[in-house]
C-alpha cells in the first residue's frame, strides 16, 4: 500500500478512485506521564511521554484508514491529510483522511 | 514585610529561579542540537508544494511522520501570565513553538533518511491537542505533528 499525502504518485497513474477513507482515535491521560509533565513544566523542554503519546495516536489513526483502504480493494491512499478534534477537555482526536485509489 | 508572609512567597520565587535558570539552559542546548542537526539534514529537500517536481525519476513515494511535545518553563509561563494582561507579543511562547516545529521537522526528516530520501514534499504542520486536559491544569505546552511525502530518486 503507497500512502502520500501529494494529489498524484509520480510513476503510477490512478485507474479507479475508491473513496474517502478515515481512521481516528481518541486519547486520554496517563497518570504516570503526567507527572513528568508537571516537573516538565517547571524547566520547560520536551515531555518524552507526550510525544510517544502522539506518535501512537498518529500510527493508529493511520492504520485504521489504512484498514478501510485494505476493505475497499485499494492498493494506495493519496492526499492524506491530519487534522485535530477537541472532543473534551480530558480528551482529544487525531483524525487522518484520504482518498482510497486503485494505482498501476 | 514579615517572616510569614517572606515564606510564603519562597516557593514561587524558587520556582520562577528554576524556571529561568533550567528553563533556559534547556532551551539554549535544545536550539543549539536543533541548529546543528538542520546543518546535518541540508541535503534533503524540503517543500511544501503539492505536486512533485520532475515526477519522471521518482522511484519511491512514502508517507513520513515527525512528532515533538515542547513544554513551557515555570519563569515563561509566569512573564507571559503577566503579558497578558498588558498585551503584545509574546516571545517565550513564540520561540516555545518554533521549537515544536523544528524539532518535528527534525524527526520527519530523520524517517525520510531511513528511507533513503533525498526530498520531502508536501509537508504540512498540525497541532493536535491529544494532552488537552494538561493545557485544563494550567500547564502550557506545543504539540506538533508535521507530515509530508518522502521521495527517493532513482540514480
Amino acid at each position: 500500500m503507497i500512502v502520500v499525502n501529494t494529489e498524484t504518485i509520480p510513476g503510477h497513474v490512478i485507474k479507479e478512485v475508491r473513496g474517502l477513507v478515515q481512521g481516528n482515535t481518541v486519547r486520554a491521560k496517563h497518570a504516570g506521564r503526567d507527572i513528568a509533565a508537571s516537573f516538565k513544566n517547571l524547566v520547560g523542554g520536551e515531555i518524552k511521554g507526550y510525544t510517544e503519546l502522539l506518535t501512537e495516536a498518529r500510527r493508529q489513526a493511520l492504520e485504521r484508514m489504512l484498514a478501510q483502504a485494505q476493505q475497499l480493494g485499494a492498493n494506495a491512499v493519496v492526499n492524506v491529510r491530519f487534522t485535530t478534534g477537541a472532543i473534551t477537555t480530558g480528551a482529544a482526536e487525531l483524525y487522518a483522511y484520504g482518498t482510497a485509489v486503485v494505482i498501476e | 514585610m514579615d517572616i510569614q508572609s517572606l515564606l510564603s512567597v519562597a516557593p514561587v520565587v524558587v520556582l520562577l529561579v528554576l524556571g529561568y535558570t533550567v528553563g533556559r539552559y534547556r532551551e539554549h542546548r535544545h536550539i543549539a542540537s536543533i541548529e546543528r542537526r538542520e546543518r546535518a539534514m541540508g541535503d534533503i529537500g524540503v517543500a511544501n508544494l503539492r505536486t512533485i517536481a520532475d515526477p519522471d525519476s521518482v522511484a519511491q513515494t512514502l508517507l513520513v511522520c515527525g512528532e515533538a511535545v515542547i513544554a513551557s518553563d515555570y519563569f515563561k509561563t509566569f512573564i507571559s501570565g503577566l503579558k497578558k494582561i498588558i498585551g503584545g507579543g509574546m516571545p517565550a511562547y513564540e520561540s516555545m513553538v518554533m521549537r515544536g516545529r523544528r524539532e518535528a521537522l527534525l524527526r520527519l526528516l530523520d524517517a525520510a533518511r531511513a528511507v533513503g530520501a533525498h526530498e520531502v514534499w508536501n509537508v504540512r504542520f498540525e497541532m493536535p491537542n491529544i494532552g488537552g486536559i494538561q493545557q485544563q491544569a494550567g500547564a502550557v505546552m506545543v504539540e506538533v505533528l508535521a507530515y509530508g511525502t518522502a521521495v527517493v530518486r532513482r540514480k
